[in-house]
């Protein structure tokens, strides 16, 4: 029964959505109709909360492991611990896209329920374009993905899950990644309001920067959780790998990250309107591109998803029908957006515009790199294109838009010039000449993770000058995020250029009791044992490494093998110290009795992770910050309202 | 013409959909085939499934009469939708081997009970070695091997109802 | 420094991104025919072998009896073949994939030494259901055109 109930629940969500892009464009057209003005954010509420009993139908089921959904027998096993059974809920095509829908019903409804700093008529065309998505996606998900099936009859056991996908991080990481990528899709209707209303003001920004902020953190928390649960569950010791999944969620965060400054301008100084309302459109159109790439299987990729052209080709469909006319809609009016203010070359504004268009620059570059085999597969070449690409190419741009990264916060609003700011641009010049001996001096390194330490330092130093000469306590919380958020860029590009310039790797086979060596540490294989787990047995090394006479620290990797379904991994073991982590992998027997060892020992790798952290909590410093402010507004102006009404008796 | 510019993200987007439909409509083989097809069986001998069967090795297959080879397990899903064809096969006259994958007996024992037993034997393949060996990547897969134990004819998937007639030719052209 | 006209601001503002974006594409594909690594089949690869400095994939079935362990406990070498007989020694030291197994397929990500050998950084095994590369889907329908012949309709 309960089945049912969910799949019953999926079908109302989607009449309401339906419902709702009626109601939207009806009231615009009949704003005196109240019944009909007054229901879009109740049946925006109401849309969320059958999309999400439906979600949570399926958790259940999956919970208590009904077999006789297909889904649940497909991905699942009762011998699975209930954290894996219910997290397989969206391990899977047809739960993720329920999940992916969930969070945009639920956004809709967030913005219904709290936003009214928008033009009521701006607010309907966005509520009407969310219906009209998330219709799309229901439509997909009844039409090509039913999550909830039927067998002929119940199966006696499940299918297991991707042994890969039985991990605490990634658990966790799709839901996060989904708020993230689905978050955007509020921009997106925002954009699309204001084409349709042609209403773009800094109160509009202002009333967009929090929901773009909000996506903005939980898809850098994503990334950041992607990239370190790749790094330890792969086992090939790479922290990215540039993979079309992994770059289905960068190019979005590209995008969001562009939004967020020149939407900040927008707010602050009345600015790259058009620009703004494109980057709107373009970064949910990452999002859905991201889920089509993922989805459809026309780019094979590390990360296993279930590969159907046909689900492909109903995406495709929803793609061009949604980005196609939010391009147009943009097209037939981005012209008649009244022109923003003016500012000079030397601004904060000209900076910003710099970070947007070389950040669009790399969004460029990913977007042709992870489609280029398919162009060229068109032609008939067969190619894949891998870091050597992506890592050239994309520091080209990088490099100058962190250096101007360094010096834009410095820059007053409208119109400024290099020479007030020179005090703190000698300084950084200086940070950076030293950075640039120390490192070139000492250790010799190559030209590009030179660049990346140089430009650490100068960016730490350069992201808390905004603090210096104020009273800290008076400093915005935005500020506070802001600074974060860039210090929190400097800490990452130190471990990526740290690891990428450091990392030392050893690859040997040894009998227990052998002993190597792999940076400054000397790790010893002491013993290999069988373990078990719940649903797989491994072969487990006990590695003990120490530098010189310090206690040893002891590390087990295995090599993993799953019953059900039958799959075997390897799983790396860690030890990480302030600077750095040691990396073990075990791989298979030699015929004498040896065991391959991989090792490495990679300084100061775990910045790249605690730089993504910082960066996510910037973002929701800076949304507490803007989010206070507004309730702040807010009451002095009911207050001020109160008095005016007392004042002026009725 | 200042206006213009204001397509030029319309245009790319369309292209570059254009490119992905083109993608979309090439038709795509996902299966593997095997490079064992007209070679003879490689070498082997499995224990029987559950207690009381009987076992398998290569050598039962060169004794004139050609047969079916079904490698499934009782955790496939798609190995339960074929189920009632190999019925069918059975009934038809075929013979057939089932070779189950990293399965345990118990579960066999389930499976069968449930959906019945169209095998003349199981065996059990704890490693996939003979699975891996005949060059077969998923479960189930079926194979033709003729009278004197080689590989004739290879079906990659669950065996449909349109499928039963293409093995029964296959096993007659087998006999030949 | 200047305030520029309005007119003259969104211009200039307009150039920059479209030089900017220009750059990034031509850069991109510039670069791309550069670094981009192609796939070859064994007789694609002795007929033309790549430069030595490019990062290629090879792709082609492992030689029966061809896998040799080195002495070293974690270099191996073997061969890859195809269907038309062509065979490319291939070495490399790493952790093998679980299905790595003679007589399967097999894609090496690497370079062509001068001497002829392939020395792989990577190699992605054809049975790890988790990554079936797609340019090897391709080589089998080609070898499954053999397989056609006795092999009667396909599903």
């Amino acid at each position: 029964m309960m089945a049912e109930l969910g799949l019953a629940a999926l079908w109302l969500a989607a009449a309401l959505a339906i419902l709702q892009l009626v109601t939207g464009i009806w009231s615009m057209r009949a704003p005196e109709l109240v019944a009909i003005t007054g229901a879009v954010r109740p049946v925006t509420i109401l849309q969320a909360v059958f999309a999400a009993l439906s979600f949570t139908v399926l958790l259940y089921l999956f919970a208590v492991t009904d077999l006789s959904v297909e889904l649940v027998a497909a991905n699942s096993h009762t011998a699975k611990p209930l954290l894996y059974k219910i997290t397989g809920a969206w391990g899977n095509h047809e739960g993720s896209m329920l999940l992916w829908v969930t969070v945009m019903a639920l956004s809709g409804a967030l913005i219904a329920g709290v936003e009214y700093r928008l033009p009521e008529r701006t607010m309907q065309a966005v509520l009407a374009c969310q219906g009209f998505v998330a219709a799309g996606f229901y439509a997909f998900l009844l039409f090509s993905s039913n999550p909830f099936a039927r067998l002929p009859q119940p199966l006696a056991e499940g299918n297991g899950l991707n042994p890969l996908l039985q991990d605490v991080g990634l658990a966790l990481h799709p839901p996060t990644l989904y708020i993230g990528y689905v978050g955007l899709s509020v921009a997106f209707s925002f954009a699309v309001g204001a084409l349709v209303t042609r209403q773009v003001t800094p109160d509009f920004a202002r009333a967009m920067r929090p929901w773009v902020l909000g996506a903005w953190v939980f898809l850098t928390l994503g990334i950041t959780a992607g990239s370190y649960w790749a790094y330890y569950e792969l086992g090939w010791g790479g922290w990215w790998f540039w993979d079309p999944v992994e770059n289905a969620s960068l190019m979005p965060w590209l995008a969001a990250t562009a939004l967020l400054h020149s939407v900040s301008v927008l707010a602050a100084r009345d600015a790259l309107r058009t620009w703004t309302l494109m980057l709107g459109v373009l970064a949910f159109s990452m999002s859905m591109l991201g889920t089509f790439l993922v989805r459809s299987g026309i780019l094979t990729s590390v990360h296993a998803f279930a590969v159907d052209p046909q689900r492909g080709t109903f995406i495709l469909i929803l793609l061009a029908i949604y980005i196609g006319g939010a391009l147009l809609l943009f097209a037939l009016r981005a012209g008649a957006v009244a022109e923003g203010e003016r500012f000079s070359v030397a601004s904060r504004e000209s900076a910003l515009v710099v970070n947007n268009v070389l950040l669009t620059a790399i969004l460029g570059i990913v977007l042709l790199g992870t489609l280029y085999p398919l162009l060229a597969e068109a032609f008939g070449e067969r190619v894949s294109v891998g870091p050597p690409y992506f890592n050239l190419v994309g520091a080209i741009f990088a490099l100058p838009m962190l250096a101007v990264l360094a010096i834009g916060p410095l820059l007053r609003w409208r119109r400024d010039s290099l020479q007030r700011i020179s005090r703190p641009l000698i300084v950084l010049a200086a940070v950076g000449g030293a950075a640039l001996v120390l490192t070139a001096v000492l250790f010799g390194v190559g030209f590009l993770p030179l660049a990346g330490l140089v430009l650490a330092a100068v960016l730490a130093v350069a992201s808390v000058m905004p603090l210096s000469g104020r009273n800290l306590r008076r400093v915005p919380l935005a500020v506070w995020g802001m600074v974060a958020a860039h210090l929190g860029v400097a800490a990452a590009l130190f471990g990526m250029a740290s690891e990428s310039a450091f990392t030392s790797e050893r690859l040997v086979a040894l009998a227990p009791g052998q002993a190597t060596q792999v940076g400054p540490w000397q790790v010893r294989f002491a013993a290999v044992q069988p373990v078990a787990g719940p649903n797989w047995t491994a072969l487990e090394a006990r590695l003990e490494a120490r530098i010189g006479t310090g206690a040893p620290v002891v590390l087990t990797p295995q090599a993993r093998s799953f019953w059900a379904p039958a799959q075997q991994t390897t799983e790396a073991a860690l030890a990480t110290s302030w600077n750095g982590q040691l990396y073990a992998v075990m791989g298979g027997a030699a015929d004498d009795g040896r065991w391959q060892i991989r090792l490495w020992w990679k300084p100061f790798v775990t910045f790249i992770w605690y730089g993504g952290g910082l960066i996510a909590l910037g973002g929701a410093l800076s949304l507490a910050g803007r989010v206070a402010d507004d309730l702040k507004r807010r009451r002095v102006r009911a207050r001020g309202a109160r008095r005016r009404a007392q004042m002026v008796p009725a | 013409m200042n206006r213009l510019w204001l397509y030029l993200p319309l245009a790319v987007f369309f292209l570059l959909l254009g490119f992905a439909a083109y993608q979309l409509s090439q038709p795509k083989d996902e299966f593997v085939r095997s490079a064992m097809i007209g070679q003879p069986l490689p070498n082997f001998t499995l224990p029987a499934a559950m207690p009381g069967g009987q076992g398998v090795s290569a050598s039962d297959f060169a004794d004139g009469q050609p047969r079916l080879l079904n490698f499934w397990a009782s955790w496939c899903l798609p190995c339960v939708a074929e189920a009632p064809h190999l019925d069918t096969l059975r009934d038809e006259g075929a013979t057939i081997i089932g070779i189950a994958i990293r399965d345990r007996p118990e579960d066999i024992a389930r499976f069968i009970g449930q959906h019945g037993n169209p095998y003349a034997a199981i065996a059990s393949d704890d490693i996939s070695a003979v699975q891996l060996a005949l060059g077969s990547s998923g479960l189930p897969e079926t194979f033709v091997i003729d009278g004197r134990g080689v590989v004739r004819y290879q079906h990659i998937g669950d065996v449909r109802a349109e499928h039963v007639p293409v093995l029964l030719a296959e096993l007659r052209k087998a006999a030949r | 420094m200047t305030r520029l006209a309005p007119k003259h601001q969104r211009l200039i503002l307009a150039a920059v991104a479209l030089l900017a974006l220009t750059g990034a594409g031509l850069g991109g594909a510039y670069a791309l025919r550069s670094q981009a690594s192609y796939f070859y089949l064994p007789a694609q690869m002795l007929a033309d072998p790549p430069a030595s400095d490019r990062s290629v994939r090879l792709g082609g079935m492992v030689e029966a009896g061809s896998i040799q362990k080195q002495a070293d406990g974690v270099t191996i070498a073997f061969t890859v073949t195809d269907q038309h007989g062509a065979r490319v020694p291939v070495r490399y030291a790493g952790i093998v994939p679980d299905l790595f197994v003679e007589n399967s397929g097999v894609v090496a990500e690497g370079r062509l030494l001068p001497g002829g050998v392939f020395e792989a950084d990577n190699l992605l095994a054809k049975h790890d259901e988790n990554y079936v590369p797609r340019e090897l889907q391709d080589m089998h329908k080609e070898q499954g055109g053999a397989a056609l012949v006795t092999g009667g309709p396909q599903t």
